[in-house]
């Protein structure tokens, strides 16, 4: 056990400060210097120049264009990302359905759906929770009823994810309503741009910002040929996608960032003659939760290194998607504190009455609730704990 | 970057736990709290014969030359058992320092027979007004007209100070009392004349002792290191010590949660078992996180540890020990109050632990000692200027 760096390795963390450095595009460096947040566009067109580099999936196999890493470079990688402040590529291609379409899909969708979702060609978003199944997510009811060589779907998904931005949807549906109600779910890809039947009706969060949509499914025509694994293995799936979510809306790396910004607003607030970060009270209640992230960051890596050597994330992804979203709220709400009178502002607060950085963090001050609820609320990640890891008894 | 036991480190974890398991299991500690020295010469020789004791000393005082890491798993896996022979006073504190600081005659006279078991060695800083600052240091030394020294002063709770052949004393040797230069340090023996010993037996069966030095006459050989700037590398020891407790810490609060689970799955009320109960479940839920982030902060300060770059030890080490001190609460009052009443009575193992564990959360900066020196290192504002 060690944290050494080789000159090797040093010389590979130069390579990325600098390739982030020489490739930012100036107007996402002056937001990421602020510790801003990004939109759709600027959050693609960063993902286009990472996958020109060849790293915008540095943890897929060499063989579907990972980088091929060690567990070394992934944690530089990683600690110069969150460094530069740069935007965090969208989690739900990369991430989640990429990784699933690699370990359960066939050739053929190996081939068709990997490229596009490694260059940033198309974009996809998520299809789990119904208004009836939030927690309870197996018993969803999304019909799709087979029909020649197509499913046709019918019902509404919820909370979907920046779908309105997405080319994609990889969805949870019931194929069959008798019997234990985890066996009839099916896993299916959607065209979402080519799907005639098919509505996407954003909403907003208490963050003011649409960043979630209802998804209605009217007589929607999708060919079997998009269902990854057996009719009826769905549940699998989405379980094995669950572990690779939560890993990342652990939001290690995003807290560090939220850390900084946090002592950049407290170091521009005046407190009497100095300033808020002088203040020793602000000052101890930002140390304990950057305390807190050192132990959190090091179980992540710990994690990280545990998924290197071919070990998928396990129920031990609920421990850092409980502590993870717990932390990002509090270092939220010290921001909020931070702010003074300004936590008053919002989105649209004139410039001179408000720091332009300062605008949106009420914003995600109300969206980051979100964070203990979604991906499985951390109730759910409780008793994930309880039965999986600690083998208590059922009622 | 590697988290990964290597073999060697396996086969130390695998004979540790080996050796809890036969022969120093909770029963062992149940005699040793109640006698005089509170610890056993033989379990010290025994521990010396593995190699333990010399684990991160250099091979030329008959150590191993291993990593604090090292040193960590075996005070992790020791405290399975609540294995009470001085390790962190012998090796951690006196011996760290003696190494650090001490010339080869003092090294070679001192440290091998530590290494083997057949001394034990102490660290005399605490004093009754100091609370964790290194630099208060009331106790006085004042150069003999041999070229000797005398001591005058008072150390509190100092860890195996009624046992220690010899002591590392801090005394000062010029400028006020809270004065960060003028601290030396000075090898005392024990049972040396005008150094009368109180033991003191702490709250969780630990022995310790009050030392009161009147006049006690050094040869001006007995100075460790250079006269008057100890300060520096008594942070260096202290926070290796604290690194330590947190390795101790580990073992302790495994074994209660341990223990915590299997209550909760064998005991029966209201016509179920208590595991099964969802408001139980999710407490026990929270200590298990609360206990991987207690893991991760104490590997990340027994790699730090190491470290010649102090502000870098700092910030590992009191970002573990603030975990040990909150979270580790956490985890050891749910304990008790999980176990119910019989958590509660001494006959019952897990208050053991409990007790243990809070000594360790004082001993070496508490929680507002550690959040205050790290919001105080330079690296907490690093950055910020350039936006």
């Amino acid at each position: 056990m060690e944290m050494t760096f080789t000159a090797e390795d040093r010389a590979f963390a130069e390579d990325v400060r600098s390739f982030i450095e020489s490739t930012m595009p100036p107007h996402i460096k002056a937001k990421a210097d602020i510790g801003g947040s990004f939109n759709h566009a600027e959050t693609m067109e960063w993902h286009r120049l990472v996958y020109q580099r060849g790293w915008a999936a540095p943890d897929w196999p060499v063989e579907y264009g990972g980088a091929g890493w060690n567990v070394t470079q992934r944690y530089l990688y990683s600690e110069e990302q969150v460094r530069a402040n740069a935007p965090g590529l969208s989690p739900f291609g990369l991430g989640m359905v990429g990784p699933l379409i690699i370990q359960f899909g066939t050739d053929d969708q190996k081939a068709r759906y990997l490229p596009p979702i490694l260059a940033g060609d198309e974009v996809w978003c998520q299809g789990y929770s119904e208004p009836n199944a939030g927690s309870d997510l197996a018993s969803l009811q999304l019909r799709a009823d087979k029909d020649g060589d197509d499913y046709i779907l019918n019902g509404q998904k919820t909370w979907t994810s920046a779908a309105q931005y997405a080319d994609w949807i990889f969805l949870l549906c019931r194929t069959e309503s008798r019997g234990k109600k985890q066996h009839g779910i099916t896993f299916l890809l959607v065209d979402l741009k080519n799907t005639p039947g098919i509505t996407i009706k954003p909403f907003l969060t208490l963050g003011g910002t649409p960043a979630f949509s209802d998804t209605f499914f009217d007589d929607a025509r999708v060919p079997q040929a998009n269902r990854v694994g057996p009719e009826g293995g769905g549940w699998t799936i989405a379980k094995a996608l669950l572990g690779h979510e939560r890993t990342g809306i652990g939001g290690v790396g995003r807290s560090g960032a939220w850390l900084r910004r946090l002592k950049r607003i407290a170091s521009e607030s005046p407190r009497g003659e100095s300033t808020l970060l002088r203040d020793p009270t602000m000052r101890r209640r930002i140390a304990r939760l950057e305390m807190r992230h050192r132990a959190l960051t090091m179980m992540n890596y710990r994690a990280l290194s545990a998924a290197q050597l071919g070990r998928a994330p396990g129920p031990e992804s609920s421990t850092l998607k409980l502590l993870g979203s717990e932390l990002q709220q509090q270092i939220t709400e010290l921001a909020m504190d931070a702010l003074g009178h300004d936590a008053q502002g919002w989105l649209e607060t004139p410039e001179g009455t408000l720091e332009p950085h300062q605008r949106n963090i009420a914003s995600e001050f109300c969206y980051l609730r979100a964070a203990t609820i979604y991906g499985g609320s951390n109730e759910i990640q409780r008793n994930i704990i309880a039965k999986n890891i600690l083998a208590l008894p059922g009622t | 970057m590697n988290f990964d036991l290597s073999k060697e480190q396996k086969m130390i974890v695998d004979s540790v736990a080996a050796f809890v398991k036969e022969a120093s299991g909770v029963e062992r500690f149940r005699r040793t709290r109640t006698s005089d020295l509170g610890w056993e010469r033989d379990a010290w020789r025994a521990m010396g014969d593995y190699g333990w004791l010399g684990i991160v000393a250099a091979e030329r005082y008959g150590g191993i030359g291993g990593s604090f890491v090292d040193l960590a798993l075996i005070l992790e896996q020791l405290a399975h058992g609540l294995t009470p022979e001085p390790l962190i006073p012998s090796l951690v504190l006196a011996g760290g320092l003696i190494e650090r600081l001490g010339n080869e005659e003092q090294k070679q006279e001192l440290l091998p027979p530590m290494i083997e078991g057949r001394t034990s060695l102490a660290l005399a800083y605490a004093e009754r007004q100091s609370r964790f600052d290194l630099d208060d240091c009331r106790t006085r030394a004042t150069v003999t007209r041999s070229g000797g020294y005398s001591i005058d002063g008072e150390k509190t709770w100092v860890q195996n100070g009624h046992a220690a052949n010899t002591v590392v004393v801090a005394a000062r040797t010029s400028g006020s009392q809270t004065a960060r230069d003028g601290v030396s340090l000075f090898l005392v023996p024990g049972d040396i004349h005008g150094l009368e010993r109180t033991p003191l037996t702490g709250m969780d069966g630990h022995r310790a002792a009050f030392l009161r030095f009147s006049g006690v006459q050094l040869p001006g050989s007995a100075l460790l290191g250079t006269l008057g700037e100890a300060v520096p590398a008594l942070e260096w020891a202290i926070d290796r010590a604290a690194a330590a407790a947190c390795a101790e810490g580990q073992g302790l609060l495994d074994e209660m949660f341990r223990r915590t689970v299997d209550y909760l799955k064998e005991r029966e009320q209201f016509g179920a078992k208590i595991g099964s109960f969802q408001a139980l479940q999710h407490r026990a839920a929270d200590m298990f996180a609360e206990l991987e982030l207690c893991r991760g902060a104490m590997i990340l300060a027994a790699i730090k540890a190491d470290s010649e770059e102090p502000e870098e030890r700092m910030a590992e080490v009191s970002a573990a020990k603030l975990q040990l001190t909150d979270g580790g609460w956490f985890i050891q009052e749910n304990a008790i109050q999980l176990h119910g009443g019989v958590g509660v009575t001494d006959e019952q193992d897990v208050g053991l632990y409990f007790k243990r564990l809070r000594v360790l959360q004082s001993l070496f900066g508490d929680a507002d000692h550690h959040v205050e020196r790290f919001q105080g290192l330079a690296r907490f504002e690093r950055g910020l200027a350039a936006g």
